[in-house]
């Protein structure tokens, strides 16, 4: 496969876009439609495309497999941690406006407190998945 | 018993929980009439959503502020789904025989 010249090129160019596009999913994700499934999904499916073009050996490259197999925590661990903010300023575990965490003004980048980065917890948690069940279904052969 | 009277002795226990369904759906308001008992909660997302959560997006404000608890244990489910595939499909502990890797004395 890694000798079609057009194939190549195209993945080449189009698999960072692709990750970009998953990326401004996720971080407007509460100023416009999607968030941290969405996005997530998007930036899997880009990993799917490059292993699909490159071959698995490749993505191994960039990530060890091991290293892909712990990331699967990552996500769940960086949602469940963003919750002790709250917890440390003296309201509820994922308090947001009742910790006293300032919420900006509404529509701009850095509004609405913890939001965002537990929308970036849900995009990492989905993108991991989306990866390894492709690694794990695709060597199971 | 053959497999035919086995199917009718199921009718009982669909009616039995078709009926009770039907009077519940019977019995809800109809919908866009406002009443105030079922109401109370999308008025209250409608008219501070904005000012208590700061996200323009409704939706990201109820499921990550609002339902936050929910939403983490949706990740939770992701995070075991992959485990449950990785602990069924991941091979070498298959290619030895046994889920464990060890082999059972009898």
């Amino acid at each position: 496969m890694d000798d079609d010249t057009i194939l190549n090129e195209v993945a080449t160019r189009v698999v960072p876009m692709i990750c970009a596009f998953g990326m401004y999913i996720i971080f407007n994700g509460h100023l416009s439609p999607g968030g941290g499934f969405a996005g997530g999904t998007v930036i899997g499916v880009a990993m799917i495309l490059f292993s699909l073009v490159f071959g698995l050996r490749a993505l191994f490259a960039m990530v060890p497999e091991q290293l892909l197999i712990l990331m699967i925590s990552l996500g769940p661990a960086w949602y469940a941690l963003t919750g002790f903010v709250g917890l440390i300023r003296g309201a509820n575990f994922l308090a947001n406006g009742n910790a006293g965490i300032g919420l900006g003004s509404p529509g701009a980048m850095a509004s609405s407190g913890i939001i965002p980065v537990i929308t970036l917890g849900v995009g990492i948690s989905v993108a991991i998945t989306v990866t390894v069940l492709f690694v794990i279904l695709t060597e199971a052969d | 018993m053959r497999p035919r009277h086995l199917a009718l002795l199921s009718l009982p226990l669909v009616l039995l929980i078709a009926v009770p369904l039907f009077l519940i759906a019977a019995d809800m308001p109809t919908y866009g009439e406002m009443n105030p008992t079922f109401n109370y909660v999308v008025e209250r997302y409608n008219e501070r959503g904005l000012s208590e959560t700061g996200a323009v997006n409704i939706v990201t404000g109820i499921i990550l502020d609002y339902r936050a608890y929910d939403t983490m244990i949706e990740t939770t489910v992701l995070f075991s789904g992959t485990i449950g595939v990785l602990l069924a499909l991941k091979t070498g502990a298959r290619r030895r025989g046994t889920l464990s890797g060890r082999r059972h004395n009898p």
